[in-house]
């Protein structure tokens, strides 16, 4: 029994060191890879979504980015954003008419608009990825497409089906995907938005409910003609609007208007396929420079190059230059990491290529000299690490309700009021204690980078800051007690009614790790001698607070869906209000002024023009202090030496094409840092051997003894 | 001889019959309580609205949602209904009679539940098995060593090491046996999990973990046992017999020390299936451990009232296997 014990033991060891590879023993990878052209990732949160009509989370980008393409993209290095083609020939330009029809040139105005069309000619060639869907038989029939349900018994991954196919990408899979955005049964999140757009999306969205209603559930969405789309020619194909709304070509670039097969939902679609796992949802189709061979999405996703890919020039490559195809990369491995600690020390060890900075390790990751600018510390620049830094396009802020009697309305008391607890929550001081310094203070609620954002002191919020000595300064707290005293409290006491000023603040943070936070709110309150109330819940009673306008101060956020001012003057326009349309306006604030402006705004090019209506609009805002503008937040990015054109681009999905890895010169970092160091384990192992000698002599000493008795 | 081996017999077979009867009242009020504290906390329009992402959500699409997976029906009483249909028209009983014939259906995010329960109970068992078999094994050994050397300098070093280590959290031995391991000695993969072989080398770390992790509180609780056995009479007697000191601990003190030893491992079986959450978050491993916890998370219903119905009848199962158990154990005991 011993001998078998110690037989097993062996074993075990024996596949144990089998399975370290040469690089280290805590190598998580199989040594095989080594010399792979692999890039090594991590992700924290599982994708819930991989269909592109339903996908729209950033953690489920990393992955539809690569393998879904949009007709646009944007370019990789050229700032302020801009959009190119990706599989269309040209950035289709919108065709405008009015009345009757008419044709209307240059850049009309939005009320003479009665129709838009985007006309959208791609490029011929282009092949989707490998997949059973496409499969044929010798007659020419799809293989798997009437499948019987014994064939589909036993069958739970895509691997399964033995045979694959391919076809080139038409301008009908554009339409089609179009069309799924309206199919009952997909729930795309967008589709009530669109129909405000898409010429007779919404009607053709009733249309499908009925008919799904009469079929089952099945349809076939090619059999449904709809005006919004139409199919020009096999590469060419028109989107039509019922407004004028440019901000329409962003759209363009996200995965909700790239091409879907009509294959694919005949494949996945069939009985018993859902049972089994097999969805689109699960298994996405697409012409990217990438497709997902595994899934799984508790372990790893793993991305692999797309032997179809046509190839696309690196940016501003020659075009003789083979070497410059994209993608560079073959294979791309996430795993999931729920801890930051496995996932940092996985970096450092380099089995991670690129990652975040934890909040943890962040002094000793990264040091800021005295302008305030961040580098990498001694430790970090001598492993040959590089940081990359960016402005998100996103805004974190405090939001009035407005229509909270005390700190909501447009009376000069309220106003003032805001004003007040505006300049007294020094924001600075937030994002240096609670965010190490990665954000910066905003004037308003274009982040930088965003057409609209302005620089400098023309660009500071005047009522919060003032200009000193070439920078923005946030106003003596003297000035905020001074705006409440107007406002009728004198140090936080009504002056009419003697009564203490409480004011709540509802937050879905709770827990000993957001205790330091709300206190600190607390103390930037009591500045000005204001109590706040914290309303602590969760997350679902919270929205439908903010929902029904029972809150009075909360704080949120935006991440920009496209880079236009559009995208977050939206979130202040008066018919986007929670209270009346559940639309994106938390704080349900009201101004005709403003929304007159937003209207002419939004269906304005970028121009000189456009931006003197924006700075109108970032007054009228800034004046009225619905929100308190809060921060933008800024990306710390690391990357290793080995990790070529780590560029940061907070709008581009698809920028795994263009990375590199040095595959040699990782394998042998990854062996110099990773030498195992055996000695403790021998001596802690030898010390207990020692520890029990004593014990076995005792045992020995005690039996000789009582036999000797 | 024969008339009393099926008499005992059928006592058992009634007992578990009786034992399975019970069960299912208890399941019933366990599915209950289940439903009445996930929907206190999430209304179906807030699953719609988690499950449909909260930008751009309009109230047709979160009603399409719930009307596709049956929550649109009241809670618990239909009152527009009469007859039976008042109960039957309920999403309690809907998604309960479905539970019963283990069908568990698909996940409100459209997945096999009982495909993705018997992919992630492998490596939860991978983990959870090991640590039961290796832990009682050393604990087991630790405590009869201290057992033997009772009253001495070993005996007291051994109590206080025990404390010492049951007052560390378990979280410290996960984070310094991943910083000792894997950072410093870099002798193991920190984090991670692969199939077959491959996997030995991400078991290692947390198994030894498990182990260590466990060991005080193990060996304290199986040393008082054993100190009790030992001062009993027939231990006298063996020793008197002139049996060694080891025949007489693993013969004699070990098997009359089984019946809590069985009743605390039986009770750890369900465990077992369901995994660590805390182990399995920090090592990366696929196992059951999150799958709950994720699913409250994404406030899906339909893996949240499957996992805990699973748990319920795995416990249920763990107390029937105790009693029976205990007639193996001791004979003394009848069902």
């Amino acid at each position: 029994m011993i001998i078998k014990g110690f037989r097993l033991l062996l074993v075990a060891c024996l596949a144990f060191l089998c399975a370290c590879s040469d690089s280290g023993w805590n190598n998580p990878y199989p040594s095989i890879e080594d010399s792979e052209n692999i890039f090594y990732g991590s992700f924290s949160e599982r994708p819930k979504h991989l269909d592109p009509v339903s996908s729209y989370s950033e953690n489920e980008a990393v992955f539809t980015g690569q393998i879904y393409e949009p007709v646009l993209q944007y370019h990789y290095f050229e700032r302020p954003y801009r959009l190119e083609p990706l599989t269309s020939e040209t950035v289709p330009e919108p065709i405008y008419y009015g009345h009757d029809r008419k044709y209307l040139e240059g850049d009309p105005l939005a009320e003479d608009v009665q129709e838009v069309v985007y006309r959208i000619k791609i490029k011929p060639g282009i092949l989707y990825q490998p997949h059973p869907c496409f499969a044929l038989d010798e007659k020419g029939d799809h293989l798997y497409h009437k499948l019987p349900a014994h064939e589909i018994e036993g069958k739970t991954k895509l691997s399964d089906f033995s045979s694959k196919g391919t076809r080139e990408l038409i301008a009908a899979d554009y339409v089609y995907q179009i069309k799924r955005l309206m199919h009952p049964k997909l729930h795309s999140p967008i589709a009530g938005f669109m129909t405000k757009y898409i010429k007779d999306l919404g009607g053709f969205g009733e249309r499908l409910r009925e008919v799904s209603i009469e079929s089952g559930g099945i349809l076939d969405l090619r059999a449904h003609e709809f005006l919004g789309a139409e199919i020009v020619d096999k590469y060419t194909y028109e989107i039509r609007l019922s407004k004028k709304y440019p901000q329409f070509k962003y759209w363009l670039a996200m995965s909700f208007f790239a091409p879907v097969p009509w294959e694919a939902d005949a494949f996945f679609g069939q009985p018993g396929m859902k049972e089994h796992n097999l969805s689109l949802d699960w298994y996405p189709v697409g012409t990217g420079p990438y497709m997902l061979i595994e899934n799984n999405p508790n372990r790893r996703m793993v991305l692999a190059k797309n032997p179809n890919y046509r190839g696309e020039l690196f940016p501003g490559a020659d075009e003789d230059d083979a070497a410059s195809l994209m993608p560079y990369i073959d294979r791309a491995h996430y795993s999931l990491e729920k801890e930051s600690i496995p996932s940092w020390t996985k970096f450092l060890q380099g089995y991670y290529d690129a990652s975040g900075v934890i909040s943890d390790s962040f002094d000793q990751t990264i040091q800021f000299n005295t302008r305030g600018e961040a580098s990498l510390t001694e430790d970090m620049k001598s492993k040959g690490i590089n940081l990359v830094t960016a402005v998100r396009s996103s805004i974190s802020y405090m939001g009035f309700n407005m229509v909270d009697p005390i700190v909501g309305g447009t009376s000069e008391q309220s106003l003032l009021l805001r004003r007040a607890i505006s300049i007294a929550i020094d924001y600075e001081e937030l994002i240096s204690i609670f965010a190490n310094g990665r954000g910066t203070a905003a004037q308003g609620p274009i982040p930088p980078g965003i057409f609209g954002f302005v620089d400098g002191e023309e660009g500071i919020n005047p009522y919060v800051y003032e200009w000193v000595s070439n920078q923005a300064k946030r106003k003596n707290i003297e000035v905020a007690k001074d705006m409440l005293f107007r406002a009728g409290y004198k140090n936080g006491v009504n002056v009419s009614t003697g009564e203490p000023l409480t004011l709540y603040f509802d937050t879905v943070s709770s827990g000993p790790g957001s205790k330091v936070m709300l206190n600190w709110y607390r103390k930037q309150f009591s500045k000005l001698g204001i109590d706040l109330v914290v309303r602590a819940t969760d997350y679902n009673r919270f929205q439908e607070k903010v929902r029904k306008g029972t809150v009075q101060i909360f704080s949120w956020g935006w991440n920009a869906d496209y880079p236009d001012p559009e995208n977050f003057f939206f979130l202040l326009y008066g018919p986007n209000a929670k209270i009346v349309s559940q639309g994106e306006n938390a704080v349900n604030y009201q101004s005709k002024e403003f929304d007159n402006l937003f209207v002419r705004m939004r269906s304005m090019a970028n121009s000189n023009e456009r931006q003197e209506v924006i700075n109108r609009m970032l007054e009228i805002v800034r004046r009225d202090a619905p929100w308190i503008w809060g921060f933008h937040p800024t990306s710390y990015t690391l990357s290793h030496s080995w990790y070529g054109n780590a560029v940061p681009n907070l709008m581009a999905r698809n920028t795994l094409k263009y990375k590199t890895i040095d595959v040699s010169s990782r394998s042998q970092k990854r062996k110099e840092w990773n030498q195992p160091i055996i000695w403790p384990l021998v001596v802690i192992g030898s010390l207990i051997i020692f520890a029990l000698i004593p014990a076995w002599c005792v045992y020995i000493a005690r039996e000789r003894a009582r036999l000797g008795e | 001889m024969f008339i009393l081996l099926e008499k005992e017999h059928g006592s058992v077979s009634s007992y578990l019959t009786r034992r399975i009867l019970y069960a299912f009242p208890i399941l019933i009020g366990v599915n209950f309580i289940t439903f009445v504290l996930f929907f206190v906390v999430n209304s179906p329009d807030d699953m719609a609205r988690v499950h449909l992402g909260n930008r751009y959500v309009t109230e047709n699409s979160i009603n399409n949602w719930k009307s596709e997976r049956g929550y649109d029906k009241p809670l618990f009483i239909a009152l527009d209904n009469s007859g039976k249909k008042i109960f039957t028209e309920t999403i309690f009983f809907d998604k309960t009679v479905r539970l019963f014939t283990f069908d568990f259906g698909q996940s409100d995010s459209g997945r096999d539940i009982s495909y993705d329960i018997s992919e992630r109970m492998w490596p939860s068992l991978f983990i959870s098995l090991p640590v039961l078999c290796l832990g009682l094994l050393f604990t087991l050994s630790f405590a009869l060593l201290i057992a033997f050397f009772r009253g001495t300098y070993i005996d007291s070093s051994a109590v206080i090491l025990c404390v010492s280590m049951m007052s560390i959290s378990g979280l410290f031995y996960i984070i310094g046996g991943q910083y000792l391991l894997s950072k410093l000695l870099q002798v193991v993969p920190i984090s991670g999990f692969d199939d077959g072989v491959a996997s030995i080398k991400f078991l290692i770390l947390p198994i030894l973990i498990g182990v260590v992790g466990g060991l005080g509180h193990g060996t304290r609780w199986y040393r008082t046992i054993f100190l009790e056995e030992i001062h009993r009479d027939y231990v006298r007697t063996a020793r008197a017999k002139g049996l060694s000191e080891k025949g007489v601990l693993y013969l004699h003190v070990l098997r009359n020390a089984l019946i809590p030893i069985v009743t605390g491992v039986v009770a750890l079986l369900p465990s077992l299936f369901l995994g660590s959450l805390i182990t399995e978050a920090f090592f990366g491993i696929p196992g059951l451990g999150s799958y709950t916890i994720d699913a409250i998370q994404s406030q899906d219903f339909a893996i949240v009232r499957a996992m805990v119905f699973l748990g319920s009848v795995l416990y249920i199962l763990g107390l029937i296997l105790t009693d029976v158990a205990y007639t193996v154990v001791d004979p003394r005991i009848r069902l």
